[in-house]
Formats: structure tokens, C-alpha cells, sequence
């Protein structure tokens, strides 16, 4: 075990958060197909109310602190609250599509020892690119805003999401990765919108396709392992939990909800009406999430794949029970290994339902409701 | 360099945060992870800069630790002087301001 991994899991056993995702704002100067977010500005935090945010979770123990959005240079003050991150000695990473970044920014954000930049690119080919985000010339302004960030010497991830619109294009993202010499990352992940609204899913990947994904050595590591049938779980197994998600990880939003991670939309506060630590030690929807092991899944429990699926509960929740199957998981893992899921088993299913036409029931995210 | 006119300050260039008592540093520059023992972090909290180290060592470790103290000044002085080269702390004969952010 690595010591960064080593320290991951001290934090989770003593329930310390040790990491937070925080969205600064959900305005966005791109409008991407696949968004899941409302970009209207329904009250964000303001500076004030953000650096003092900072302060709680630097005084709960809050190490690795991810800023992202929408696009978080829409805040005109978000230099000022990456100094005061900084300040309290964050380890910060930003997320962003660096469209607004250029010279000066690379420079300041070099200036304030930022860990790394993730930068999201659907395509190598501008036709492609600009259609998924609908800003002109984004790809080319977002390419060359990388180029000022590797010229200050910084760490660069390109998140490439791969949709239908967009399949063909992941060797051709990986090839421009290289030549700006930034680290790649391939997600297949489509989000349902904050309004529940599913039309969106309709642009993952079909799961007949992923077999492609999983099986392609250029993309996924240690193939072998990662495609190898599942090992019978263990009773040891089946006392574990299934991610960081309310463990030792949860997400802020630019309106101060607190979620347990950024796809699990289960409401547990708000810091405008409550301290942060009073939410992460008192919330009972935390607790609840935390109390869950894989014994206590009601279909995944008697899965084979148990141990080694990528299930998320943030995912299963929307599908209607943080305790049930998150269908997109299911498919993940079918296709990952040829091995049959319990879901399926149970519906009597040779291979997955597609999860691209979802119709489960979701639950939507909404802003808690703060008084004036 | 004078044991006693050693000064030692945190370095702003990394992020740092306790765990249950152990400091965790990361060094933006190389992604290089560190964890500090108690001892350790007592050094590293009290890195003011303004502090000698061998008052640090007086006061912070001999006081709270059960250690010989010409031990703990020599151990201090090598783990102070491995830590300056990660770029963790910096070190001078002259009391040194705290680095805030550039």
C-alpha cells in the first residue's frame, strides 16, 4: 500500500474529510452537451463566505481541496480565494476549460504552487470539440492556454469524456496529451442533470461498446487484472464500504449544500446555516450513508462482482436507493469481465439493460432552501 | 553554521495538514508525499522562523517527549536539514519571515 494510500484510509477510519470537492460557481462560459448543471447563479456564496468556508475545513482536517464549477474563472475573485486555499495550506487542483486562462493566469496560478490543472477535451478535432462545448474556437483557445500552463512548468490532466459524439476521438486526444505533455484520463461517466432531467444519458456510450474500452491495453493499465472475473467476496468483504463518498470525501456547492460527493445528491446541510463540522459529525443522512457496508446492499450483496465493481452509491441513489444497484456499474462490470451481475440475474437478463435510456426514477438535486 | 543560530521556517510552496497528530506535506513541486511523526510535527509546527532550533528542541520536544536532549538536537538538525532539501523548510542563521503565498 502506498503512503498516500496508507493515509487515505487512516482518514476514512477516523472519519476525518480529508478531501472536498468544491464548486466555486455553476455559471459557465461553455454549454456542453453532456452538462449536468443549471448555469444560472441561484445565490452563490460570496468571497467572504467562502474563505470563511475555507477556514472550517481547514480546521476539520480538510488536506486535498479540488476547485471546480462550472467554470471557476467566471468568479472574477477566484484568485483571491485560491490564495486564501493556499494560505491554509491546501493542497489545491483545479478543474476548469481553461478557455480564460492566459499568460497572466498561468503565471499566477504557478505563483500559488497549485498541484495540478484538469482541463476537459471531448476531441482533437476542432468540428468536434466546439460542437460538444457550442463556444467557438474552444478547442484552439483551451490548447493553447494548456501550452501557457506547461510553459510555467505546471501539471496538466486532459479529461477526456467519451460520448457517442465523440468515440472514435479518444487516440487522437491521448496523441495531443503527449505532444503538450499532459497526463490523460479517459471517463466514459454521464451524469443525469441536476433537474433529473435524463435526455442526457442518451449520449453514453452503449454498453456493447465499452468491451472496446476495457479490452484496449493504450487505455486501461493493467488490463488483465482490471478484466479478470470477479473473485468470491469474503466475509471480510462483505463488513467493507463502498467509496470515500461521506467517509473521509463530500462536495460543496457554490450555494453551501453539502453533499457527500459531487454525483450523490443526498442533501446533508448547509454552511450558511450550520458549522461544517457540526454537518460532518451531526448529519443523519451522513451517517446513514456511512453506516452502509456491502452486506447491508440489497441486490449487490449477492453479487459476484461485489469486491471489485465500480459501483457508486451517489449513482445507485439516483437510480431511487443508495442501498440497490447503480445500473451504469452493473453494465461497467458485465462488460468488464463477461461475468453476469445479480441485477441482471435477478431480471432475468442476458446482458445489461441499456442505462442510456434510463427511465428509473431520479432525484433531483435542489438548492436547500436557506432563510433571508 | 552555530547550532544555536539555526532558524527554521515552513516553506509556502507546500500544503500541509495533521492527522491524528501527524503532519501530512505534500511539495506542489514534485507531488512528493510526506508524513511526519509526532516529534516531527512539533519541529515542523513550530517552524516560525523567528524560533531558534535549539529552543524548539528545548521547549517542544525534551518538554513533551521523553528524549535525550543532545539526541533530540542532533536528530532535530538532520531532520531539519533533510526536510530543507525536499524544499519543506527553509533554514538560516537569521530569523527568517514567514512565507505567505507569492
Amino acid at each position: 500500500m502506498s503512503l498516500m494510500s496508507e493515509v487515505g484510509q487512516k482518514a476514512f477510519n477516523l472519519g476525518i474529510p480529508i478531501a472536498v470537492h468544491m464548486d466555486v460557481t455553476y455559471r459557465c462560459n461553455e454549454r456542453c452537451v453532456h452538462c449536468y448543471l443549471d448555469h444560472d447563479d441561484h445565490g452563490e456564496m460570496t468571497t467572504a463566505e467562502i474563505k470563511d468556508v475555507l477556514d472550517q475545513l481547514a480546521e476539520a482536517g480538510v488536506f486535498f481541496l479540488t476547485f471546480s464549477g462550472g467554470e471557476v474563472f467566471m468568479r472574477r475573485d477566484f484568485f483571491e480565494i485560491v490564495e486564501h486555499a493556499r494560505r491554509l495550506m491546501f493542497n489545491v487542483k483545479i478543474k476548469t476549460n481553461a478557455v480564460m486562462i492566459h499568460e497572466e493566469e498561468a503565471r499566477r496560478i504557478r505563483e500559488l504552487d497549485i498541484d495540478t490543472i484538469q482541463i476537459s477535451i471531448y476531441s482533437h478535432r476542432p468540428e468536434v470539440h466546439d460542437a460538444i462545448t457550442k463556444l467557438p474556437h474552444s478547442l484552439e483557445r483551451t490548447v493553447r492556454s494548456i501550452r501557457f500552463l506547461r510553459e510555467q512548468g505546471l501539471r496538466v490532466t486532459i479529461a477526456n469524456v467519451m460520448m457517442t459524439v465523440n468515440s472514435s476521438d479518444h487516440t487522437g486526444v491521448q496523441k495531443l496529451a503527449a505532444e503538450l505533455g499532459a497526463h490523460y484520463t479517459l471517463d466514459p461517466t454521464i451524469t443525469p442533470m441536476m433537474d433529473g432531467d435524463t435526455s442526457v444519458l442518451s449520449l453514453r456510450i452503449p454498453g456493447e461498446e465499452l468491451p472496446d474500452i476495457f479490452h484496449n491495453p493504450a487505455l486501461v493499465a493493467n488490463q488483465e487484472e482490471f478484466c479478470a472475473p470477479p473473485k468470491p467476496p469474503s466475509e471480510e468483504d462483505l463488513e467493507g464500504y463502498s467509496c470515500s463518498a461521506g467517509h473521509s470525501f463530500c462536495y460543496i456547492s457554490p450555494y453551501g449544500d453539502v453533499f457527500p460527493c459531487v454525483q450523490f445528491p443526498l442533501p446533508t446541510g448547509n454552511v450558511r446555516q450550520q458549522k461544517f463540522l457540526d454537518i460532518w459529525n451531526l448529519s443523519p443522512q451522513l451517517k446513514e450513508v456511512r453506516s452502509i457496508q456491502a452486506k447491508d446492499l440489497t441486490v449487490c450483496s449477492s453479487c459476484s462482482h461485489v469486491t471489485s465493481c465500480s459501483r457508486c452509491p451517489g449513482l445507485a441513489y439516483m437510480e431511487g436507493s443508495m442501498r440497490g444497484p447503480s445500473t451504469a456499474d452493473c453494465e461497467k462490470s458485465f462488460y468488464r469481465t463477461g461475468v453476469p451481475t445479480a441485477n441482471m440475474q435477478r431480471l432475468g437478463l442476458s446482458k445489461p439493460r441499456s442505462t442510456s435510456g434510463l427511465s428509473a426514477p431520479l432525484i433531483q438535486i435542489q438548492p436547500i432552501a436557506v432563510p433571508a | 553554521m552555530p547550532e544555536n543560530c539555526i532558524y527554521i521556517a515552513r516553506s509556502s510552496t507546500i500544503a500541509a495538514r495533521a492527522l491524528a497528530g501527524e503532519m501530512m506535506i505534500m511539495n506542489s513541486a514534485d507531488s512528493t508525499f510526506f508524513t511526519l511523526n509526532e516529534v516531527a510535527t512539533a519541529i515542523f509546527q513550530a517552524a516560525d522562523g523567528r524560533t531558534p532550533l535549539r529552543e524548539i528542541v528545548r521547549d517542544r520536544i525534551c518538554e513533551q517527549f521523553d528524549v535525550d536532549p543532545e539526541q533530540a538536537q542532533a536528530d532535530a538538525e538532520q531532520f531539519v536539514t533533510e526536510l530543507s532539501g525536499h524544499g519543506i523548510l527553509l533554514v538560516s542563521n537569521q530569523p527568517l519571515a514567514p512565507e505567505a503565498p507569492r
